[in-house]
């Protein structure tokens, strides 16, 4: 309750926390370059989204992911085809890392029939069943008893596979996040917690409105265990999410909490008078995910300058062609308002 | 006087039982706890304790009666320093009931609730007794002749409201999320923590169940809590507080606990943000007893009711919108600017055609109104303000002169505002219609985000005048 200044949030720790242990040494170059280039993707296009929404094309909420990338292309290395991944309203990135294609999820994000949920749907709320991407949940916290719930249906069908099932330090306050926990560890569900801790929810720090703020630690109750990643760092990452996944599939639930950072407002339009522009600079200019992949890259000599200029082409021409994509599909016919309300048959 | 042992209830729904044996003889000394028969339904066996410590005087059931009725005497016992003789007197007036053959031939009125006769009269006050209410809501203080109308927004006059009472009352305070340090998420709460400081002014983790309990606790620990939902999509997460805990515990603690709190914040469509953020409550929480719940349109209203609902002894659950707060309208700067709770206003008169609305679809009515009358058509726009208590009163008069009604709403139609008001008006003012009640509300859908189909499915202007008109018979 006791407000205090706005929150001036030192930066994240730097090193890797203590719990986590550090980042394998080194990954194949060709897994190097792939993240490289996903994490590319994804802030090429929340760019251009967040260009869209300047123009008009866009409109309502509209929540960039820009800056969290490590956190979804790690855990996505780690996945296996078939397991499912759940969010919030911060779905953007999780969508192209699940392979949506970003022509269908920028022409959402328009509200056009070339849209992932045919216009219907918006930036919150794109689901593909061929990926096994659940959603884009507009309500803060609901993604998370639903989470647990695919993973209850893996473990009825025993299928081996768990569910991805992210959240925001915001959400982690939310009740139902406990009572998925209870029943998760009580049925040894194959869930993996994601917590993507980027420090802030809207306006209100972690320190404001959690009273436990290592947020990995609020499984300790119901004897599910935590970790803490550094979540600007994809290898450690993808490290975490290769040891929950094991774990998930064998004792159940499991929490990481995956220290990240967004560079955006909240949604498209936020003051963020809550933090410094010194706050923000800083991250960026020492922590950055894809500044780190790229460093590490020419370090190991996997890849020239002109490699990834090539590769930033690519992404360039991806991107640019979902929003001509984007811009060119037509609205949803009239007829499109009835469908869907129940399952029929379609006409 | 020998205490007598009753029937007991195996359920709820138990009316009459088997007595299957005894356990105890005449004479025997039993004391409290001692099992002394045992019962029976279809359903279930059950022990009867003795629940006073005595001497079985006499029993007045045999072992083996089917038909036993619920609560009738079964065995007398007599207390410390009783005779038998004390038995005579008791054993008349405890009739042993007559066990009827099929165990159904029951007396119908000994399970019916006491009637009007023969209960208690009740208290003296106003609402209790049964019935609606009989007192009528004030009409709107008079604005004094040369009153300065300060142009000012809804949001700032919202802001105003909660101001100017928690001036005025130390146990107001607001909470929510973003209300405090970001100045609430739509700025409604704009400067109050500044003026109020964060013990007032509290901002919440996002625990929606958990801070509107949290409310209701409060306000029964005697404060005026002022709960602000980011918007009303989220106080989904909330409902079983705002329907369970705050409006039915007056009711279940026989008039002790009275709730005094306002649940406010957006509701209804804001801009093409997708249907879990888009839905108007409007019905669902007016349909609930123990709620008052206020849909006001101008800035005007909104301050005046915003007052009214903070000072009102009940829950209170005040629905604005996102898509007024913007807008600028008149408030008279008067010293206290308070509103009845329950009363309608007539923001347009005429003739030929009623329309009733709240929220944003007044300012839609009052434009349909614009509309018909250049086509000689003359409306008379009810802005019904308050959704509970409904003021029908103001509703069927205004039917009984213009014989037509286009209920207008922004939510969905079924079971909504439009349907309650087409009932009532059907049933109280049947003979003055001279066509059926019309609805006008959002299709029957989730709003879609789409920029087309979310115009498609939204109540406007257009469709009020068309059922205006279509009510009039014209076109
Ligand atoms: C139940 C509910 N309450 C409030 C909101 C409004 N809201 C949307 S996002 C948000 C902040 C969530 O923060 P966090 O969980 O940290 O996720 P982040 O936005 O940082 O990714 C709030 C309060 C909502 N959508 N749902
Ligand atoms: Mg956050």
């Amino acid at each position: 309750m006791a407000a205090k200044k706005p929150a001036q949030r030192k930066a994240p720790a730097k090193k890797t926390p203590a719990k986590a242990p550090a980042a394998k040494a080194g990954a194949p170059k060709e897994e190097l370059l792939r993240f490289y280039r996903d994490m590319l993707l994804i802030r090429r296009f929340e760019e251009k989204a967040g260009q869209l929404y300047g123009m008009g094309l866009i409109a309502g909420f509209c929540h960039l992911y820009i800056g969290q990338e490590a956190v979804v292309v790690g855990v996505q290395a780690a996945l296996e085809d078939g397991d499912q991944v759940i969010t919030g309203y911060r779905d953007h990135g999780h969508m192209l890392a699940c392979g949506m294609t970003a022509n269908g999820v920028m022409a959402e994000l328009t509200g056009r029939i070339g849209g992932y949920s045919r216009g219907k749907g918006g930036s919150m709320h794109m689901f593909s069943r061929e990926k096994q991407f659940f959603g884009g949940h507009g309500i803060v916290g609901a993604q998370v008893p639903i989470g647990t719930g695919l993973a209850f249906a893996d473990l009825y069908k025993n299928n081996g596979k768990v569910c991805a099932t992210y959240f925001g330090d915001g959400a982690a306050n939310q009740g139902q996040v406990y009572e998925s926990f209870n029943m998760a560890k009580l049925w040894k569900l194959p869930v993996i917690y994601i917590i993507e801790n980027n420090q802030y929810a809207m306006g209100t720090s972690v320190r404001r409105a959690s009273s436990e703020t290592h947020l990995h630690k609020r499984g300790a109750s119901f004897g599910i265990p935590g970790e803490e990643v550094d979540g600007m760092d994809v290898l450690a990452v993808r490290d975490s999410a290769e040891r929950a996944r094991k774990h998930a599939l064998s004792e159940g639930p499991i929490i990481l909490e995956m220290k990240t950072y967004r560079y955006r407002g909240h949604s498209m339009s936020d003051p963020a008078k809550y933090r410094t522009r010194e706050e923000v600079d800083e991250i960026r200019a020492r922590q950055d995910p894809i500044e780190m992949v790229r460093k590490r890259l020419f370090d190991a000599k996997y890849a020239s300058e002109d490699d990834l200029k090539k590769i930033d082409r690519e992404i360039k021409e991806i991107v640019n062609e979902s929003a001509e994509f984007a811009k060119e599909s037509p609205e949803p016919d009239p007829a499109e308002l009835y469908t869907d309300v129940l399952v029929e048959e379609r006409a | 006087m020998p205490v007598e042992v009753l029937m007991p209830a195996l359920s709820p729904t138990m009316e009459e039982g088997t007595l299957a044996k005894w356990l105890v003889k005449e004479g025997d000394a039993v004391k409290s706890g001692d099992v002394i028969a045992e019962i029976e339904t279809d359903k279930a066996t059950m022990e009867v304790e003795a629940v006073e410590e005595g001497v079985v005087g006499k029993l007045l059931v045999a072992a083996g009666t089917e038909g036993v009725k619920v609560n009738s005497p079964i065995a007398l016992l007599l207390e410390e320093g009783e005779d038998a003789g004390a038995l005579d007197g008791a054993a008349q007036k405890a009739t042993p009931p007559q066990p009827s053959p099929e165990g159904e031939g029951e007396d119908a009125d000994a399970r019916k609730p006491a009637t009007a006769e023969t209960s208690p009269p009740p208290p003296a006050g106003e609402g209790r007794g049964g019935g609606r209410p009989a007192s009528k809501p004030a009409s709107d203080p008079e604005i004094p002749a040369g009153t300065d109308m300060v142009p000012t927004t809804v949001r700032d006059a919202l802001r105003d409201a909660m101001a100017e009472e928690m001036r005025r009352d130390e146990t107001v305070f607001v909470m929510g999320e973003e209300v405090a340090e970001y100045q609430g998420a739509y700025k409604v709460t704009r400067n109050l923590l500044q003026e109020f400081g964060p013990r007032r002014v509290v901002d919440t983790p996002i625990t929606e169940h958990g801070f509107a309990g949290l409310g209701v606790g409060a306000a029964f620990g005697g404060l005026k809590p002022v709960v602000e939902f980011m918007t009303f999509n989220f106080a989904m997460q909330a409902i079983d507080h705002l329907i369970n805990s705050a409006a039915k515990t007056l009711y279940m603690s026989g008039g002790q606990m009275g709730c005094p709190i306002v649940f406010r914040g957006p509701n209804g469509a804001a801009s093409r943000v997708g249907a879990q953020h888009s839905q108007d409550y409007s019905a669902w929480y007016a349909q609930v007893p123990g709620l008052k719940v206020i849909a006001p349109w101008d800035a005007a209203d909104a301050k005046g009711l915003l007052k009214a609902a903070i000072r009102d002894p009940n829950p209170v659950i005040f629905l604005e919108h996102e898509l007024i707060y913007g807008e600028t309208f008149d408030v008279p700067a008067v010293d206290d600017w308070v509103l009845p709770i329950g009363k309608a206003k007539v923001r347009r008169e005429g003739s030929d055609v009623t329309i009733t609305a709240h929220s944003r679809m007044v300012g839609f009515a009052l434009k349909a109104a614009e509309i018909l009358a250049e086509e000689g058509i003359e409306a008379e726009v009810i802005d019904l303000r308050t959704l509970r208590p409904l003021d029908t009163e103001t509703i069927i008069e205004s039917v009984k002169k213009t014989n037509r009604i286009v209920c207008a709403e922004e939510g969905w139609g079924r079971c909504g505002i439009g349907a309650e008001i087409a009932a009532v008006v059907t049933a109280e003012a049947f003979d003055y219609l001279d066509a059926p009640p019309a609805r006008v509300h959002q299709e029957d859908v989730p709003l879609p985000y789409a920029a087309n189909l979310e115009a498609l499915s939204l109540p406007g202007v257009d469709d009020i005048v068309k059922a205006a008109k279509a009510v009039c018979y014209r076109e």
